[in-house]
């Protein structure tokens, strides 16, 4: 049927394909948004929405730091409904151990000009009351913040066609062809170039890709504003998301501007099914009662699920698909969607119009993984 | 067992008949806004079955207590947020 | 840990005391596990002591002569496998083990938005009835009844009963739907006799004796409640025109809406919004049954001959339930009238203005719901439902005001403490 020609068109309407979709249409491109559900529907809807900086390498640093300082730079303008916090991360350290880990990281954001504070025992039991007493210490990352997801992917989308990018929601794609997309409903789009954004579903659309579905829980609390003034993650946090067992949970919690508290985090590799698992569950409770014990008592509301998009080296592919002549990938990005989503769009942008990256985007390229792996 | 209930509504005792609801024993010392909403906008209770959360209130120091589902006991503590 | 019993019901109120009876009656080993603080559900609430009527006597002596274990102040928030509940009290959880369980959850009332309803002392008319059995003082106390339903009549026959003064009913069926199907028919004769008497009435409670009679107003309804911090007159719509009453309370429902949470949380098919189940009260879901307002609005009657033909399956004595078939039949024809008489009219769907509150929860106007095209988008962009309520307060009015319905259901199934939910893989 019709095929309206557009510069890009963007498969899915996530946080980070809407991101994609804003800054194509600010850099004049013609951008068609094609989305199958419902705008921020995916992991964008299930995730925490954590604006982190994060270290377990350097490309991964790179990519955080980046996005975190764009994030800065729209910071007036989100909307209320994005509910923008800045409330910083407390990595949580409860042993020797881990707070040498604590001094590593402090080493590592401090030399590349991220600010940071170590926390002794007391301190940290000053900066957040309601930890156990007992434990060690930990490391206050004050520019780290806190928005809600699906409303940012709205503001992008909004971005976006305010420059004139148009939105195809509710309409699922077939398959992508050689010079854009066909839609389930038999209609097409062409495009110069195709974004595959789609994230835990992406290899559906472009086979062979290695991203894997990595499923994970949440709980939300009742209004209690007062509890919680930082997001608060466990050392072994990063025990957990590079684990490659089956299954593992690490104690992660949110304060929302809206006094709820966010409750997470669990990951779970080779399950396909949505439903909230009561084991999980448990266990991911359990575990952050062991920080916060006066959580036993606060009012539950709702529990779900959602799958990150993970890939073997945990790093988000972002750049030209390595057969494909027009497509280009923006997904992979596990647990980092949302923070990376603004970096990704940039560096994405950037391939798309052969302009330089702020980043070295080496790390990034989906080429990477048919190479042999390289040692940060 | 007695016939009334004597329960501290912000400080002020107010008697009961046994069992009575806690959002009766507001009710009756003239507070209607048993809380703020989102926006603080004074809210009370809406079903009277437990259902609709407007109702909620500090209970012997428990925040969000449905206060028409909780059988006034002696001496309970009651706080509202209007 | 777990508490075993042969037959499980869930909801204390006259379907599921009523299956409770059949299947002790016949041996089953029977515990009923509801939220409130005693059996009864929301019509013969705090009666248990002191019935108000022939119909709550019966059933109340009949669960107290066969043996049946009450488990109130108990609320069922999870399954953690086939055939166990987890229910919470204030002292922790409960594990309920069953062969065969009995959903009687019932039914909450529908609230539609409009101007100012979000004010104190603006309650349901279920709702207000409820508070005042339990000890709100409502003497004196000028009432405007308004809404839908037979419940209204009942409520304001209650209220007056106790002192209120009920300045009218304002019922927004016309006198067309309610005259032509016969307003006794609609109203069964205990009710037409409430109704009548109304009119007629003087109250004798109090000094202030009325001497009015009650309005019984078809084809009105409240277009706006006004009030500072909390209510004090609401501006009442009928036949193009309009006039502003003065009152203490407002007790407004739109017929009543059922609580298939649970039965949705445990796989049972529901359509538009009931469970479904056989002719032996079988949910889709195997030894799982449901009976009264949870499988359709249908009233007293109907609750009580769905209880028992379900308590007797559970039982195993189908026979016996078979027996019920006709009368159960007979109720079904007065509930499909009912629901027919009193469906909302499409003025209602204008009610809201943009501004108006529709998710009291997270305080989401009309305005910000009707930007999106569907539930789940408006849920996600506005968190319309995602509240305490979980989306049964709203969930009601957007169904009518945008025929949106509610999606899948996850644990639990109303909130609870988080120590609660850790229980939910044992």
């Amino acid at each position: 049927m019709s095929a309206k020609a557009y510069d890009v068109v963007i498969i899915g309407a996530g946080i980070v394909g809407s991101a994609c979709a804003a800054e194509c249409a600010r850099e004049g491109l013609s951008v068609a948004i094609v989305e199958a559900g419902i705008i921020g529907g995916g992991a964008t809807a299930a995730g925490m929405g954590h604006l982190v900086v994060m270290d377990d390498s350097e490309a991964q640093f790179a990519l955080t730091r980046y996005s975190q300082q764009l994030w800065d730079e729209i910071g007036d303008e989100l909307p209320r409904e994005v509910e923008h916090d800045a409330c910083g991360t407390i990595w949580i350290a409860v042993d020797d151990e881990e707070m040498a880990e604590v001094a590593r990281k402090a080493k590592f954001y401090s030399a590349r000009g991220v600010p940071v504070e170590i926390l002794d025992a007391h301190s940290v039991a000053e900066a957040e009351p309601n930890l156990r007493p007992g434990l060690v210490g930990g490391l206050r990352v004050p520019g780290d913040s806190v928005i809600y997801p699906p409303c940012a992917a709205q503001f992008f989308v909004d971005q976006a066609m305010s420059k004139g990018a148009a939105l195809f929601v509710s309409k699922a794609v077939e398959t992508i062809t050689s010079d854009g997309v066909c839609l389930r409903d038999g209609s097409s789009i062409s495009a110069g170039v195709i974004v595959n954004a789609t994230g835990s579903w992406s290899p559906v659309l472009t086979p062979g890709l290695e991203v894997k579905k990595r499923k994970g829980h949440l709980v939300i609390t009742d209004r209690y504003p007062n509890f919680l003034r930082h997001q608060l993650v466990e050392l072994g946090y990063l025990k957990s998301a590079h684990s490659l067992t089956a299954e593992s949970v690490a104690f992660n919690i949110q304060p929302r501007k809206t006094g709820q508290l966010l409750i997470g985090s669990s990951r779970q590799f080779d399950v396909d099914e949505t439903g909230v698992e009561g084991s999980i569950v448990t266990r991911m409770l359990s575990r952050a009662i062991e920080y916060l014990p006066r959580l036993r008592k606060l009012s539950s509301l709702r529990t779900w699920t959602g799958f990150r998009a993970a890939t073997p080296d945990k790093l988000p592919l972002i750049g030209p698909h390595v057969e494909h002549k027009r497509l280009y990938l923006a997904t992979g990005h596990e647990g980092l969607g949302i923070t990376t989503s603004l970096g990704t769009a940039k560096l994405l942008v950037a391939q798309i119009m052969n302009q330089r990256t702020a980043i070295p985007v080496a790390p990034y390229l989906p080429a990477r993984v048919t190479q042999e792996p390289v040692h940060a | 067992m007695p016939d009334t209930v004597t329960v501290v509504v912000n400080g002020v005792s107010v008697t009961m008949p046994a069992g009575s609801m806690v959002a009766s024993a507001i009710l009756k010392t003239g507070v209607y806004g048993f809380r703020r909403s989102v926006n603080g906008e004074p809210r009370g209770p809406l079903c009277g079955m437990g259902i609709c959360f407007e109702c909620r209130v500090t209970i012997d120091g428990e925040q969000h207590c449905r206060s028409c589902q909780t059988v006034c006991r002696q001496g309970m503590d009651v706080r509202t947020d209007g | 840990m777990a508490e075993v019993c042969d037959v499980l019901v869930v909801g204390a109120g006259p379907a599921g005391m009523a299956a409770a009876y059949r299947a002790a009656q016949n041996g089953a080993r029977v515990a009923v596990v509801d939220d409130n603080p005693a059996a009864g559900g929301q019509i013969w609430r705090g009666e248990q002591a002191k019935p108000a009527s022939r119909e709550a006597q019966t059933w109340f002596e009949r669960i107290r002569s066969v043996d049946i274990q009450f488990i109130n102040g108990a609320r069922v928030f999870q399954q953690p496998r086939a055939g166990t509940l987890l229910a919470e009290t204030p002292e922790g959880v409960r594990e309920l083990s069953y062969t065969s369980l009995v959903l009687a959850t019932g039914a909450r009332e529908r609230f539609l938005p409009f101007p100012g309803w979000t004010l104190p002392n603006v309650m349901g008319a279920g709702g207000l009835q409820a508070l005042v059995k339990t000890g709100l003082e409502i003497e004196g106390k000028r009432v405007v009844v308004a809404g839908s339903g037979p419940l209204l009549l009942a409520v304001a026959a209650y209220l007056r009963g106790h002192g209120a003064e009920v300045l009218l009913i304002a019922e927004q069926a016309s006198w067309g739907r309610l005259a032509r199907f016969g307003l006794g028919l609609v109203l069964g004769k205990e009710k037409l006799a409430q109704a009548w008497k109304l009119r007629k009435d003087f109250s004798r409670k109090g000094a202030k004796a009325q001497r009015k009679s009650v309005r019984y107003l078809s084809g009105c309804w409240v277009i706006a409640a006004h009030g500072e911090e909390k209510l004090e007159s609401v501006t009442l719509f009928r036949g193009g025109k309009q006039w502003q009453v003065a009152c203490d309370y407002l007790a407004c429902g739109f017929h009543l809406v059922p609580n298939v949470e649970l039965a949705e949380l445990l796989g049972c098919v529901v359509e538009n919004g009931c469970v479904r189940v056989d002719e032996f009260q079988q949910t889709t879901v195997p030894q799982v049954y449901s009976a009264g307002e949870t499988t359709g609005v249908g009233g007293l009657e109907l609750s009580l001959v769905e209880g028992e033909i379900a308590g007797f399956v559970a039982a195993g004595k189908h026979d016996d339930a078979r027996q019920l078939f006709r009368i159960r039949e007979k109720h079904r024809k007065f509930a499909k009238l009912l629901n027919r008489t009193f469906a909302l009219r499409e003025e209602l769907k204008q009610l809201p203005a943009p501004e108006t509150i529709v998710c009291r929860c997270e305080d989401v106007t009309f305005a910000r719901l009707r930007a999106h095209n569907s539930w789940r988008a408006a849920k996600l962009q506005t968190r319309c439902g995602m509240g305490p309520c979980q989306g049964r307060i709203c969930g009601g009015a957007v169904e009518f005001l945008f025929g949106w319905r509610a999606e899948s259901v996850r644990p639990p199934v109303l909130p609870v403490r988080v120590e609660s939910l850790v229980r939910g893989s044992e």
